[in-house]
């Protein structure tokens, strides 16, 4: 199911010349931002939970998401170089599965490393708040990649819908409407963020046991979903 | 051996020029400012998808709906209830609406600019009379205007439907007023910024990517920064802080000068000092931007 040159490659093109740059720049400026918040109000454990809820789990794990989600994928149907992959005896769901794995390593480094960093300068793990947005960061982490690869298959304008989705309706709608609280990827990482903090620091709108079972359903289900799109691609002209 | 044929060397009367008819063009020559005029409202309406396919329409056009209609809505509860004032002020309108706007500068900035880059159209467009400055003024005006059109579309919403319900007239025409200038300077910051890093980037993916990352990032890095501040009772770091991302440095600005109530934590605008610092950076960065796409392009392609 795993296939090291498929990997080697989408590594190179996630993580080649500038899309690096912004993949890098991300994570640093959070840290950045910590110490400042660290120098500016010392240690406390609501405004380290604010930061890592607002900025970090809200902010920059669904970008981060988007760019390895959609990166892993897009560029190489976009400009039509996917041909020379789908030619070589590899099964299409190994693909799709390989290039899952290395966007979620990817999405991983870059935005639950981080976290964890951040936790850490901001309140010293204190109330284990850096630990439980870090797993949080993490299992956003693999739904978020799947979701985007999926996107990737499924549209040309993948980056745009992915955004669309992580920013209007996980933030706009998720803050107006609580009923599409329970559809976002944010608050099933914060259920599971919920359980390792145990304190009433981190909250969540869903219930432990939904988000777990909705994480593995949707993560599976858009991994198929874009191995079955990956099997019949279609390779279309510029627009 | 081969035989040796004598060579029919008839040297001289064999070639010969025909004149099949070309002619040259003597109609009038339209010149540089008509190719650039041409170039910004194609991008123009390339920023709406008008000229191109179907599916490319599909989200400027419902991003545009989008702004629309909750001015609408606010119209029509207003004229319902016989309010005095609209729920939201002009100048507010675009601040609350700030994720739809840069999604829509995201998704636009780089189809006007990286395409051109991607299949190296650029250098066609300089064998035209047009010079660099041509190009990006065009460009740059194009996705400013776009950016004022969809910004300011709700704006004419709400003051028509504010004379509509027989609101105060000078009242509703000052804020109108005051309410076009900030999206004006809006537009400008925005098309700008979203040009300088689209240009950079012939892929149209990454470059929305990049767009929305610089665009949100900083936002929420200074609303939390402010809101720190705030419960630090620091708050006259706010006003500072806030000079670091383009949606607050317009809602300083619109503070300080244009009447409007600030969206910062606590609602402390900066004061007019600090005012006059927002608007220099607001302008620095227009002028900034439009430099280094200057600078971008003097040797992109070529």
């Amino acid at each position: 199911m795993y296939d090291p040159t498929v990997a080697r490659l989408t590594y190179r093109a996630l993580l080649g010349r500038r899309r690096a740059l912004i993949l890098g720049a991300l994570p640093v400026l959070l840290i950045a931002i910590s110490i400042a918040v660290r120098g500016l109000a010392g240690a406390d454990d609501q405004t380290a939970s604010d930061l890592l809820g607002g900025l970090a789990l809200a902010t920059m794990v669904p970008i981060i998401g988007v760019i390895a989600g959609t990166g892993a994928i897009g560029p190489e149907i976009d400009d039509g170089s996917v041909v020379y992959l789908l030619s070589k005896p590899v099964k299409r769901p190994t693909i799709i599965f390989t290039k899952l794995i290395v966007a979620i390593a990817v999405t991983m480094v870059f935005s639950a490393l981080p976290t964890f960093i951040a936790g850490l300068i901001l309140n010293g793990n204190g109330q284990q708040i850096a630990v439980a947005y870090t797993v949080a960061a993490l299992v956003a982490s693999i739904a978020y990649a799947a979701i985007f690869l999926l996107l990737g298959t499924v549209s040309r304008h993948a980056v745009v819908f992915g955004l669309v989705y992580a920013l209007v309706w996980e933030a706009l709608f998720g803050s107006l409407v609580s009923g599409a609280r329970t559809l976002s990827v944010q608050q099933w990482a914060l259920a599971v963020a919920q359980k390792v903090a145990g304190g009433d620091l981190v909250t969540s709108d869903v219930t432990l046991p939904t988000a777990t079972v909705l994480l593995a359903v949707v993560t599976v289900l858009a991994t198929w979903y874009a191995g079955q799109k990956l099997r019949s691609l279609t390779l279309a002209g510029e627009e | 051996m081969a035989v040796e044929h004598p060579v029919a060397a008839q040297p001289g009367d064999q070639t010969r020029i025909h004149n099949i008819g070309y002619r040259t063009y003597d109609g009038p020559r339209l010149g540089r400012s008509y190719a650039t005029r041409s170039l910004y409202s194609q991008s123009l309406r390339g920023a709406y998808g008008l000229g191109r396919s179907v599916k490319s329409k599909v989200l400027p056009m419902l991003l545009f709906v989008v702004m629309c209609v909750p001015a609408a809505i606010m119209v029509a509860v207003a004229v319902a209830t016989k309010a005095s004032d609209l729920p939201v002020d002009y100048t507010r309108y675009a601040i609350v609406m700030q994720a739809v706007i840069s999604l829509y500068i995201a998704s636009q900035a780089p189809q006007s600019v990286s395409r051109d880059l991607r299949f190296k159209t650029v250098p066609l467009y300089f064998s035209r009379p047009i010079e660099t400055a041509d190009y990006v003024r065009a460009k740059f005006a194009a996705l400013a205007s776009a950016l004022f059109i969809l910004t300011a579309a709700p704006l004419i919403v709400l003051y028509v439907g504010a004379l509509l319900a027989k609101l105060d007239f000078a009242d509703q025409t000052k804020g109108f007023a005051q309410g076009l200038v900030s999206v004006a300077l809006l537009s400008l910051l925005l098309a700008g910024i979203g040009l300088v890093i689209a240009s950079v980037t012939p892929r149209r993916g990454f470059g929305i990517a990049a767009v929305i990352a610089v665009l949100t990032i900083s936002y929420g890095a200074v609303s939390t920064l402010q809101a720190i501040a705030e419960v630090q009772n620091s708050s006259g770091a706010i006003a500072w802080i806030g000079l670091f991302s383009p949606v607050t440095l317009i809602d300083g600005v619109q503070t300080a000068f244009l009447g409007a109530t600030s969206a910062f934590p606590g609602g402390v605008g900066p004061t007019n000092g600090e005012g006059a610092v927002y608007v220099l950076v607001t302008l620095g960065l227009i002028a900034g931007s439009y430099g280094l796409l200057m600078r971008r392009y003097k040797k992109v392609g070529l």
